[in-house]
């Protein structure tokens, strides 16, 4: 997994709250079996006048120009402001997969999801929440300021504003320790296979019809 | 004498402090009991590792897991703890799912059942495949079967795995990575949520349903108003419920915002689970059933939110836009944004009335539907097609709706449906009776909305675009739904004339 430690970037806004999963990368692209190549595809239905398909060459596409990702403004944009219960719906994995595809490493709302939360840290994508205030001077000042950026230091737990204020933020430590080194989960769990058997074997004692074969 | 007396005094308080705090550690909520069992580790940092006991996979959540597997060399801990089948993409139609796999049309689609085949075939995983019987969306087969029971972890590479906590079970929905992690670890990485219990009081009056009561409950507390929370359903309602309204009523709970939706182990649940395929038998029946009835909070046990919803006030719900908590009971009207003063719930509302091409003011009874579909995992069980086929019995679609489909949720669904006489009914009445699958609940398949068509959907979500590009779904219980169908427009279910 890719690493977060600082990062620097322009600021797109999403600005409205629940913003869904299916929104965020519709069903006709979770055919793949590929983890990459969704980027073109996020957002496709607020992004693009046509239906997108799979597999499909979307630079050719008509465009919604009113779309904040259609505007040059907003071009190499990889921080996105938005509002509450980002990412609700699906558990799919594809939404982050998607942000990350097209080039955001950080969200910013006041609340997310608990499953697209939990799927952003997998993939080296940071979800901060703020206060809805805060949330809301950074959607003022974006506005106000073309090419508008923020710092994100991970390390620190803070957001640097480009007039210098700096906002705290906090993530549970352990995604933050995941999310700064880069490191899989799943490497970290097999470290702990002796505790995992034993449990295993004492739950098998105690309930064996768990254990019952499916076939 | 004095400090004997201050001594023992002091014993005696010391000792209520401990018993007091002694009985609230004890009283126990049900997601406290079925964390618990299931804790292999808790570690400094708030996280723990969680045992699970069952993994259901489906093709679209899980090819980039078991690539995952193949790049890193690992093999699953657990193979029997596994339980695959497809569904998402699966063709309903009878014609076009007859030949299986080669027989799907879409071929991005045939390649990712196929997929899950081999994964399931190299991985050495149990997988009822296209057209065996015992295939159908994951959440209605896991309890059909027993393959999902009381007390057991339940996980799925899908948003509506809580689906299964309607059996006492702690199930939650998860993303590939964590699928990834589940096939190579048997354990999930997990921060312990808060406790929310939805107590419905009272009964629900007749013509009212599981679906109506939790669109409810989310029109109530909003689809973020669980968030962080596993909820625990209860109350004289949810106790009345069948096991298939319970399952109606946890698979919704997050469109509430939670993981997790459970409903405490009681006769009901146990009655439902015997005798099914995976269940257990004999000696271990009743040694099950005697951890089984341990599966309820505790009284006095310490909720972190509470919401009580009185059931008499409940009527039938349709949702008029684009997220599942804008939802009003059937004679309502429209809402008109102009009356709603918070800037973001007045955007969100006039945003949604112009997707759906909803005029404000307008009563929900003259919103006409131009499909209609009854199925997916919140309402495709026995029970759902029961009460729809009651409704259409002896009658005919409107001219005016283009297509109903009906979908049963499963092969053994639908093998009762069939001897019971529904499909005859659905068909006679001009509906489509279809093969197993997630269909028209989100569309990867051939069943889906045009732009701009409305649909009476017994589904979970009305999301933008989720039916299909431009669609308008309107959410309702599945007698709602079938009467939507004959009328043409939505109408109270509570005033319908069933035939004999
Ligand atoms: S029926 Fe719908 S909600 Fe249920 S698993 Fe299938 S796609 Fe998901």
């Amino acid at each position: 997994m890719k690493s977060f430690t600082v990062e620097t970037g322009i600021v797109a806004p999403m600005d409205r709250a629940n913003v869904d999963t299916d929104m965020i990368i519709p069903k006709q692209f979770l055919k793949s079996i590929k983890r990459s190549g969704f980027g073109p595809n996020l957002f496709d239905e607020l992004r693009y006048q046509d239906e997108g398909q799979p597999g499909q060459d979307c630079s050719q596409r008509p465009l919604k120009p009113d779309f904040p990702l259609n505007q040059a403004r907003y071009q190499g944009a990889s921080v996105l402001l938005t509002r509450k219960n980002f990412g609700c719906g699906s558990s799919r994995e594809h939404a982050p997969w998607a942000l990350d595809d097209y080039g955001f490493r950080c969200v910013i709302a006041p609340s997310f999801a608990d499953i697209f939360y939990n799927n952003c840290f997998k993939n080296g994508l940071l979800p901060i929440v703020l206060e809805e205030a805060q949330v809301e001077i950074l959607f003022q000042q974006m506005t106000a300021a073309e090419g508008y950026q923020l710092t994100i230091d991970l390390e620190q737990q803070k957001i640097i504003r480009p007039d210098g204020v700096e906002i705290g933020f906090s993530v549970e430590s352990f995604h933050r320790h995941c999310l700064l080194h880069g490191l899989d989960d799943i490497g970290l769990t097999l470290e702990h296979a002796d505790a995992i058997r034993s449990f295993e074997q004492r739950w098998r004692a105690q309930s064996p019809w768990l254990f019952d074969v499916i076939q | 004498m004095n400090l004997f007396y201050l001594k023992s005094a002091r014993r005696l308080a010391f000792r209520l402090v401990i018993s007091c705090l002694g009985s609230r550690n004890m009283a126990k909520t049900l997601y406290d009991k079925l964390w618990d069992s299931h804790l292999v580790q808790q570690r400094d940092d708030g996280t723990a590792l969680i045992y699970i006991d069952r993994h259901l996979l489906h093709e679209v959540t899980s090819p980039q897991a078991f690539e995952g597997l193949r790049l890193a060399g690992r093999q699953p801990w657990r193979r029997d703890a596994n339980l695959a089948t497809p569904d998402h993409n699966v063709p309903t139609e009878p014609g076009e799912r007859s030949a299986g796999v080669a027989g799907i049309r879409d071929p991005v689609s045939q390649l990712q059942v196929k997929t899950l085949d081999d994964n399931c075939q190299d991985f050495d995983i149990v997988e009822f495949h296209i057209n065996d019987a015992r295939q159908g969306i994951v959440h209605v087969i896991g309890p059909e079967l027993g393959a999902t029971l009381p007390g057991m972890t339940v996980v799925c590479g899908d948003s509506h795995t809580a689906t299964h906590g309607a059996l006492g079970a702690l199930a939650q929905g998860i993303g590939t990575s964590e699928v990834e992690h589940v096939l190579v670890t048997q354990c999930l990485i997990q921060t312990k949520m808060k406790n929310m219990l939805i107590r419905i009081n009272g009964e629900l009056l007749p013509g009212v349903t599981a679906k109506d009561a939790v669109l409810a409950v989310i029109g109530k507390i909003g689809t973020a108003g669980g968030a962080g929370h596993a909820i625990e359903f209860g109350g004289e309602v949810i106790r009345s419920l069948s096991m298939e309204g319970r399952m109606t009523v946890c698979n919704m709970a997050i469109e509430a915002g939670a993981r997790v939706g459970m409903v405490a182990v009681d006769e009901t649940t146990l009655e439902y689970v015997k005798g099914r395929t995976y269940a257990p038998t004999g000696a271990g029946w009743d040694a099950a059933v005697a951890a089984w009835k341990n599966l309820h909070s505790d009284p006095g046990a310490h909720f972190d939110t509470v919401v009580e919803l009185q059931g008499q006030d409940i009527k039938p719900q349709v949702t008029w836009g684009t997220s599942p908590e804008m939802v009003l009971p059937v004679d309502a009207r429209v809402p008109d944004p102009a009356t709603i003063e918070d800037p973001t719930r007045r955007d969100a509302t006039a945003r949604a009335l112009q997707y759906m091409g909803l005029e404000a003011g307008m009563p929900l009874v003259e919103i006409r539907p131009q499909k209609v579909f009854i199925g997916s995992c919140t309402n495709s069980r026995i029970e759902d097609l029961r009460a729809a086929a009651a409704v259409v019995k002896g009658k005919k679609v409107a001219a005016s709706v283009n297509q109903a489909l009906v979908v049963p949720g499963s092969g053994a669904v639908k093998q009762q449906a069939e001897a019971e006489g529904l499909d005859q009914i659905f068909i006679a009445a001009g509906m489509e009776w279809r093969e197993p699958g997630c269909s028209m609940c989100l569309a990867m398949n051939a069943d889906k909305l045009g732009p701009g068509e409305h649909c009476a959907s017994t589904s979970n979500r009305n999301f933008e675009g989720r039916q299909g590009f431009g669609g308008r779904t309107h959410l309702v219980s599945p007698a709602m739904a079938a009467a939507a169908a004959v009328a043409g427009h939505f109408v109270d279910v509570r005033e319908w004339e069933f035939e004999a």
